[in-house]
């Protein structure tokens, strides 16, 4: 097997599969050239991070990428006023590696450290304190964007203001963001102390979440996608805060890897069926409270290198919508009854309980409600008739999905659920194109 | 904290080297040809810990520029611990064997220059009677391989150099590392046709260079597979090898 150097990129899900080329750029100085040669030669192009993204807003119409990984620099931090200016290439763990010890945290964090800053920027994340702090883009200050045939431009709330709004949320294709100014917050300690809670069924979830939201900074709900009748939605919420007293420490880097990946996956009906049954019935009743460090919390599928191996060749799909306040429960009960039946799901499934922060993002996915996400090895029976079904569901609530997890929403789904949509495809970098857009905007 | 010369300090390997000392708040005088991309590895160490890291815009290729830089160095440093040797460019052979001027111009870029500066620091550090060495030459330098041993023989004049050097210097209390890295993940080695498993990142080789330097190991292969691949290729004999399009 002989390929060039730079390794062919995929999605974190691999599905679709197609294998991006990557054009790496190294230095900021050299990214409008970059841009330039690799439109000229191959039409149009794509910014692609850290590969995180789960379905193909990552993915370059043309299959040539360019990969910003490689752009990695810190350009100041100062940890006086915790304000940190990098390359989009950083990954937000880089910068926790830099900041736990001297005392500051990121504001907001999605579920991976892995990601990049330019990413977690095109993708407006959230993580478990959306409730009281919204998304990553209320920790932005302000970033660097390049856009075809101009100088570059400095985005802040207040300069090139419409530029900032559309390029948070913008899935890389307003233009390719070179650095990102972010401001951190001060913590104490790098543990966390969490309180668990195992409950029943999903109206118990909606009782807890409403109880312990105010209270507590982080909170995220694991559930039981398999479960049914009486047990239909039950799980484990956990929430926590940043500790007052301990040490500043980062924790030790990955613990296992997947070396390979199978034929098929391993993630199946039986597998999550024992898994799930087991995990639930092994939390304890009652409250359990605990200091872990940030890691765990955070980060606990970033133990796993390549986790993504386990669903074998063919990939999967995660689906992740979020259902607005009134009618969350009855649409997550039968998004929950419709996956149970299926017996499809698998053990990572989801509920977070969205805020009302609303994030400057034009096409931010988060909005006041609630959140289910769970991922899917990639099969036809789940492209015919799983997914078509459960966006019925969503589209019926007037919910939506979330484009950096998403693989097969249809056209009409996302222009309906995202309307600003065709501000961001005037503003589109007419050379930056993603198959997720293309998709999508036909 | 160490006090640390990096002759190529813009290199994708010598920079994922830095990284890893700056976190322990080392101190860097930094020495490369392109000022701006100079100027952001410095703002990259001192962000990440670096307590000094000063920059000095120099073409390698000169060797009458040397002695200048190093007295800069030894002002803004006073003492140097570790001085890393990181520049170096990777030939086209094949325009190299019709092109006399081009076949020199890369080897003294690749040999001599370094001979230039190695004999420069080494007596600084044999003054100090501390210090190491630590040089980047390269798998390529084991043998001579019809496909590119224009570069090959330089890097094997490195590594007899540093070889003679160390056992000089042993005296002295100063270590000189032979770095021997594969294919890496690097600008370098951009479009080649490579098999995948065979291409290392630079932080796993830099992780790998920065504990070397630490244990003071003689001659180090990056990553350690190719030890084992250049053994196999140095005892092809002659006869074999010669008819082998290596």
């Amino acid at each position: 097997m002989v390929v060039t150097v730079s390794i062919p990129l995929t999605s974190w899900g691999r599905y679709p599969a197609e294998l991006q080329a990557a054009h790496p750029c190294a230095w900021r100085n050299d990214l409008d050239d970059q841009m330039l040669r690799v439109t000229d030669e191959h039409g149009s192009t794509l910014p692609f991070g850290n590969g995180r993204s789960y379905g193909d807003s990552c993915l370059a119409e043309s299959d040539h990428v360019l990969h910003l990984r490689p752009l990695n620099r810190f350009i100041e931090a100062n940890w006086q006023t915790g304000e940190i200016c990098a390359e989009a290439g950083v990954t937000l763990g880089e910068v926790l590696e830099l900041s736990v010890p001297r005392g500051w945290f990121l504001q907001v964090t999605p579920g991976t450290r892995h990601v990049t800053l330019g990413g977690a920027v095109a993708n407006d994340v959230h993580g478990k304190n959306h409730h009281c702090r919204g998304t990553f883009a209320h920790s932005v200050l302000r970033f660097g964007l390049h856009r075809s045939g101009q100088s570059p431009m400095v985005c802040s709330p207040t300069e090139n203001p419409q530029w900032f709004a559309a390029t948070l949320g913008g899935l890389g294709l307003t233009g390719v963001i070179s650095w990102v100014s972010i401001r951190l917050r001060r913590i104490q300690s790098s543990r966390i102390d969490t309180t668990r809670v195992r409950f029943g069924r999903l109206s118990e979830f909606f009782a807890l979440s409403t109880e312990l939201d105010a209270s507590h900074e982080y909170s995220v709900a694991w559930i039981d996608c398999l479960a049914m009748g009486a047990a239909l939605g039950r799980g484990v919420i956990t929430v926590g805060d940043h500790s007052e007293h301990g040490v500043l420490e980062t924790p030790p880097g990955r613990v296992m890897n997947i070396p390979a990946r199978p034929p098929i996956s391993l993630v199946n009906r039986f597998m999550v069926g024992i898994f799930n049954r087991c995990y639930w019935h092994l939390q304890p009743a009652g409250r359990k409270n605990r200091t872990v460090a940030y890691s765990p919390f955070f980060y606990p599928l970033d133990s796993i290198e390549h986790w993504n191996r386990i669903y074998g060749r063919k990939g999967f799909q995660q689906f992740q919508c979020v259902i607005p306040q009134s009618v969350a429960e009855d649409a997550l009960a039968q998004l929950l009854n419709v996956i149970a039946h299926s017996a499809m799901g698998s053990f990572l499934a989801v509920l977070k309980r969205c805020g009302d922060i609303a994030s400057p993002g034009l096409l931010s996915f988060p909005m006041p409600g609630t959140s289910l996400a769970l991922d899917f090895p990639q099969n036809r029976a789940l492209s015919d008739t799983l997914l078509p079904r459960l966006d019925a569901i969503v589209h019926e609530a007037g919910g939506r999905l979330y484009p950096a997890k998403d693989a097969h929403m249809s056209a009409r789904d996302f222009q309906r659920a995202y309307p600003a949509w065709e501000q961001l495809e005037a503003m589109r970098d007419p050379v930056l194109m993603s198959h997720f857009w293309q998709r999508v905007t036909r | 904290m160490k006090k640390i010369l990096i002759v190529g300090a813009t290199s994708t390997i010598a920079n994922a080297c830095a990284r890893l000392w700056a976190s322990d708040g080392s101190e860097f005088f930094l020495v490369a040809r392109g000022e701006q991309k100079l100027q952001q590895t410095c703002a990259d160490l001192r962000a990440r810990g670096a307590r000094v890291a000063v920059p000095y815009i120099m073409d390698a290729s000169d060797s009458a520029l040397y002695p200048d830089m190093l007295k800069q160095c030894l002002e803004t440093l006073h003492t140097v611990d570790i001085c890393l040797i990181a520049y170096g460019t990777l030939p086209d052979q094949s325009a190299c064997e019709q092109d006399v001027e081009l076949a020199m111009a890369e080897f003294a870029n690749n040999a001599s220059t370094v001979i230039a500066l190695l004999t420069l620091v080494a007596n600084q550090m044999a003054a100090q009677r501390s210090g190491t060495l630590a040089v980047i030459s390269s798998v390529a330098g084991d043998r001579g391989r019809p496909s590119n041993y224009v570069y090959g023989s330089a890097k094997a004049a490195v590594s007899s150099f540093c070889e003679g050097l160390r056992a000089r210097l042993f005296k002295s209390g100063v270590h000189v590392i032979t770095i021997k890295p594969g294919f890496v993940d690097t600008p370098m080695t951009q479009g080649l046709a490579l098999p995948a498993f065979l291409v290392a990142q630079p932080e796993a080789v830099a992780r790998r260079i920065v504990a070397g330097i630490e244990r003071k190991v003689a001659v180090l292969y990056v990553p350690r597979f190719w030890s084992w691949i250049m053994f196999l290729i140095r005892a092809l004999p002659q006869p074999l090898f010669k008819r082998l399009n290596l």
